[in-house]
C-alpha cells in the first residue's frame, strides 16, 4: 500500500471539537460591559474622561506590544486583555488628573506587573490596581483630591483646560470620614436623594466606579455568559455590608451598609476587579472566602487607614492569598483510588 | 430539558451535537468492497496470529486469526475470497499492523444464517457462541466480551446496563440500530441476562434520542419479558454520559471506586452495538465481522449510517458516497471528543471502528493555544473532579513526573477540559504526555 503525500491529513490529539469561547471572546466581552460607565461618566464628569481611558488603553496595549517584543514573546495585544487593563486603570483614577498620568500607570500594570511576572495567567497582583496603587504612592496629591463634581448643565467640555483645580471637590466616603453623616447629607442631600443620585453614578468618585446601576447590568450580563459567577460579587458586596454595619456606626451595630455599597469602589472592584481569573481562587468556597476577605479588609482601611477607601488595597492583599485559598480548596476528587496522592 | 431525567453529578459538557446530519438515515449497506485489510491487531491486547497461507480460499465467517495467549479475540474474514497478501497495513493507532489482505470473490453466493432458539441453550454454550464468533465492546476500546461475561465469582453482579447514550457528538449508529433493530437488542440483553444468571437490566438512552426510549419501551412491552426486568432510561444530554463510570452513577447511583471496574458495584456495562452483535452470535451463529458505522462531518458530500464488512478501506467507503469536500481538513476515526485523528484514507475499519467523521476546518478549531488564564472551567468541566489545568502547567514546565497529585492516573481523556479550554490548551495532549513520565 503506497500512500501518497497529497493523501496525509493533519493530526492532533483529540478533542477535535472545541467550544466557541476564547480568551479573546471574555477580554472584549468584559471591556464592552464596561462601556456604559464610560459614556456616563463623559456626561458626568467630561470629556476628558474619555481622553483619560484612552490614554490608559493606548499606554496598556503599547507597553504590553513593546515589551513582548523585548522579552521575545509573541505580541497577543489582540486577546483584548491589555485594552481591559487600560479601561480598568483609568476607571480607578480620578477624572481631573492630568492626561500623562495614566501612561505611568499603565506601564506599571503592564510591564511590571504582568510582563515581568510571565505574561497572562502569572501575575500575582491585578495589573489595574497596581498601577493605581503605584500612581496612588507616587502622586498622592492628584490621585486623592483630583474629584469633580457631577456636571448637571451638559456642558461637557467645561472642566478641560485650566481652572481645574477651582472646582474640586471631595468624595462621599471621604465627607464621610472626616466630617460624618451630618456633613455628608449637607453636602449630598438627604438620604433618599443620596441613594438615588448614587445608584445612577451623580456623585463625584473615581472615572469607572460611580454608577452603581451600568456596572451591575453589566455584571449580570456577565454572569449570565459565565464568565463569572457571583460567589466573588455577591461575598464582597455582603462583606462590606456586614462589616459596615457592625462597625461603621457611632456605636455596635448602627453603621449604614447600603451606602457603604454605594458609594465607593465596591461595585467596579467586586463585579470587575476581583472576579479577575488570574489573581482570584477558581473554587466556589475559595471564591467566597476570598470575598468575605476583599470586604472585610474594606471596611477595616475605610474605618481605621488613612485613606477614605481601601477596595483597591484589600484586592491586591487578598490577591496574595489566592494560592494558599487554591491550595486549601481543590475540586473533590469523584472516586480517587485507596492511597492515590490527593 | 425535563429535570427528572438521570445524570451524573460532577462535570460534564454540551458540545455541538450534529447528529442531524445523519439521525435521520436509515442503515445502508456498503456493496462487499473488491479487497478489504483484516488487521491481526483490532483494538488493545495481544495480536492475533494468521491461520492462513497467501492464496489460501477463504469462506465469509471463516476463522483467520487466533492469539495463542493473553487477552483477545478471534478474528474472522468478512468476505469469500482469496488471500492476496499478509502483511503490514495502515492502522488507525499503531501506525501500522499486520493484516490478511483478502481479494474478494464477487461470484459467491451470499452466506445466509438460521435462527435458533438460544432459550434452549445452558449459560457455558452462550458464553462459548460468544467467543467463537470474536465479540469484544465494538463501542469502545475492544475489550474482549467473553471475558467481560466471566467476572470473578466474588463479584456479586445484580445488574446489566446496556449502553445506548451514544455521547459522543456526530455518532449516531447506536441510535439507527436501537430503531431498526429493537428486537434484537432486547434479545440480546436476555442473552447477557441468561449469561450471568441475572434478571434486571436497565438500558440508559439520552434524551435526544426520545424515539427509541419509546420504541425500546414499546417493544419490551409487547414482547414476553421471559422473567427479565428490562428498563428504559432517558438520560439528561450531557457529555460523557455514555462513559461507564458515569452511566452507572447516573443509572443507580452507585459510584465505581477509583481504578476499579465496573463489577466492584456489581454492575456489567454493555454497548448497544456489542448486544447487538452478541445476539447475532448467539442466536445466529455469526461471527462478528461487519458492523453499522457513522460516516459524518460537513468535509463528506454524502453522511450515512453504513453497514460495511470488517476490513473495508476507508478509500472505498469515500468513493462510494461521493468523494470528500475541498474544505475537509481532517479525518477522525471515532467521536469528535475522543475519537483518533487517521492521516491516510488507506486505514481499514475495525470491529471498534464506530464512525469516521470528516471535519472541515471550521468544525475542529486548531487555533493555536495560549497561556493558561486560570479561568478554572476545566475544573468545573472535569466529570471526575481533577485538575487538568495544573497538569497542564506542570507538563509545560518541564515537571510531568510531579502530576500524580492533580489526580492524573484518575483521568479517562474525555477531553471535556480541553473543550472548554478557552486559551484552547490542549490538555489532553499534555495529560498523555504525563502519563507517559510520571509513575502512579
Amino acid at each position: 500500500m503506497t500512500v501518497k503525500e497529497a493523501d496525509l491529513w493533519s493530526v492532533a490529539v483529540s478533542p477535535h471539537v472545541k467550544s466557541h469561547e476564547s480568551v479573546e471572546k471574555i477580554m472584549w466581552t468584559v471591556v464592552a460591559c464596561l462601556m456604559p460607565s464610560l459614556i456616563l461618566s463623559i456626561f458626568v464628569f467630561g470629556f476628558q474622561t474619555l481622553i483619560i481611558t484612552a490614554v490608559s488603553v493606548i499606554s496598556c496595549v503599547a507597553t504590553e506590544a513593546v515589551s513582548q517584543k523585548c522579552l521575545h514573546r509573541p505580541v497577543t495585544v489582540k486577546d483584548g486583555s491589555a485594552v481591559l487593563t487600560g479601561v480598568l486603570l483609568a476607571y480607578v483614577i480620578p477624572p481631573g488628573v492630568p492626561y500623562w498620568m495614566p501612561i505611568l500607570g499603565g506601564v506599571v500594570a503592564i510591564f511590571v506587573t504582568k510582563q515581568l511576572m510571565g505574561g497572562i495567567g502569572f501575575n500575582i497582583f491585578n495589573p489595574a490596581l497596581i498601577g493605581r496603587a503605584f500612581l496612588v504612592a507616587t502622586y498622592p496629591v492628584a490621585m486623592t483630591s483630583a474629584w469633580l463634581p457631577p456636571v448637571l448643565d451638559a456642558s461637557i467640555f467645561k472642566y478641560m483646560g485650566p481652572g481645574v483645580d477651582a472646582v474640586s471637590t471631595a468624595t462621599p466616603l471621604y465627607v464621610l470620614k472626616h466630617y460624618g453623616l451630618e456633613a455628608l447629607i449637607e453636602k449630598f442631600g438627604a438620604l433618599s436623594t443620596m441613594y438615588g443620585n448614587f445608584f445612577i453614578g451623580l456623585r463625584p468618585g473615581c472615572i469607572g466606579e460611580t454608577s452603581v446601576l451600568l456596572l451591575m447590568l453589566g455584571g449580570l450580563f456577565l454572569i449570565y455568559k459565565g464568565y463569572i459567577t457571583w460567589h466573588i460579587p455577591v461575598s464582597v458586596f455582603g462583606s462590606v455590608a456586614f462589616f459596615t454595619w457592625v462597625f461603621g456606626g457611632e456605636g455596635f451595630f448602627s453603621g449604614n451598609p447600603l451606602l457603604a455599597i454605594l458609594s465607593g469602589g465596591a461595585p467596579l472592584g467586586a463585579i470587575y476587579m476581583a472576579t479577575d481569573y488570574v489573581t482570584s481562587p477558581n473554587q466556589k468556597t475559595g471564591q467566597v472566602l476570598f470575598g468575605i476577605g476583599i470586604g472585610a479588609l474594606t471596611v477595616l482601611i475605610r474605618l481605621k487607614g488613612g485613606y477614605p477607601e481601601g477596595v483597591a488595597y484589600a484586592i491586591l492583599l487578598m490577591n496574595t492569598l489566592t494560592p494558599a485559598l487554591d491550595g486549601w480548596f481543590k475540586p473533590r476528587r469523584f472516586a480517587p483510588a485507596k492511597g492515590a496522592v490527593k | 430539558m425535563d429535570e427528572s431525567l438521570l445524570t451524573f453529578p460532577k462535570g460534564g459538557v454540551h458540545p455541538s451535537e450534529s447528529k442531524t446530519l445523519s439521525e435521520h438515515l436509515a442503515i445502508e449497506t456498503l456493496p462487499v468492497p473488491e479487497e478489504v485489510d483484516i488487521l491481526l491487531q483490532q483494538h488493545f491486547g495481544a495480536p492475533c496470529k494468521p491461520l492462513v497461507d497467501k492464496k489460501a480460499k477463504i469462506t465469509e465467517g471463516d476463522l483467520i486469526g487466533e492469539v495463542s495467549g493473553g487477552l483477545g479475540a478471534g478474528i474472522h474474514t468478512s468476505v469469500t475470497g482469496t488471500v492476496k497478501g499478509i502483511g503490514p497495513a495502515a492502522h488507525p493507532v499503531s501506525v501500522t499492523s499486520a493484516a490478511v489482505t483478502i481479494q474478494t470473490d464477487r461470484e459467491a453466493p451470499a452466506i445466509t444464517y438460521s435462527l435458533t432458539d438460544w432459550r434452549t441453550l445452558p449459560a457455558e454454550e452462550l458464553k462459548k457462541r460468544v467467543k467463537a464468533a470474536g465479540i469484544v465492546g465494538i463501542g469502545g476500546a475492544g475489550f474482549p466480551t467473553h471475558v467481560k461475561l466471566a467476572p470473578p465469582p466474588e463479584a456479586k453482579i445484580d445488574l446489566l446496563i446496556i449502553n445506548g447514550v451514544e455521547c459522543e457528538p456526530y455518532l449516531t449508529t447506536d441510535h439507527r440500530l436501537m430503531l431498526e433493530h429493537p428486537k434484537e437488542v432486547l434479545e440480546g440483553a436476555k442473552i447477557i441476562l441468561a449469561m450471568l444468571g441475572i434478571k434486571e437490566c436497565h438500558i440508559g438512552i439520552e434524551a435526544n434520542k426520545m424515539d427509541a426510549v419509546e420504541l425500546l419501551r414499546k417493544t419490551a412491552r409487547d414482547n414476553d419479558s421471559n422473567g427479565f426486568k428490562i428498563t428504559v432510561d432517558a438520560l439528561k444530554v450531557k457529555y460523557p454520559q455514555g462513559s461507564e463510570k458515569q452511566l452507572i452513577e447516573s443509572i443507580t447511583k452507585r459510584r465505581v471506586p477509583g481504578f476499579g471496574l465496573p463489577f466492584d458495584v456489581g454492575v456489567i456495562v454493555q454497548n448497544v452495538g456489542t448486544t447487538k452483535a452478541i445476539y447475532d452470535a448467539v442466536a445466529l451463529n455469526k461471527p462478528l465481522y461487519e458492523k453499522v458505522i457513522t460516516i459524518s462531518g460537513r468535509g463528506i458530500s454524502r453522511p450515512a449510517n453504513l453497514r460495511v464488512r470488517i476490513g473495508t478501506r476507508l478509500s472505498d467507503i469515500v468513493s462510494y458516497l461521493g468523494g470528500t469536500k475541498p474544505d475537509l481538513a481532517r479525518i477522525v476515526l471515532g467521536g469528535p471528543m475522543m475519537g483518533f485523528p487517521i492521516s491516510t484514507l488507506d486505514v481499514a475499519v475495525t470491529k471498534t471502528t464506530s464512525g469516521v467523521l470528516f471535519l472541515t476546518e471550521e468544525e475542529i478549531d486548531s487555533r493555536p493555544h495560549g497561556s493558561c488564564i486560570r479561568c478554572g472551567w476545566c475544573l468545573d468541566a472535569c466529570p471526575m473532579g481533577l485538575q487538568p489545568n495544573e497538569i497542564g502547567v506542570y507538563v509545560e514546565a518541564g515537571r510531568p513526573q510531579d502530576t500524580a497529585q492533580f489526580g492524573l492516573f484518575e483521568c479517562f481523556e474525555c477531553g471535556c477540559c480541553a473543550f472548554v479550554c478557552p486559551a484552547k490548551r490542549p490538555l489532553v495532549q499534555f495529560i498523555r504526555l504525563a502519563k507517559l513520565k510520571a509513575k502512579r
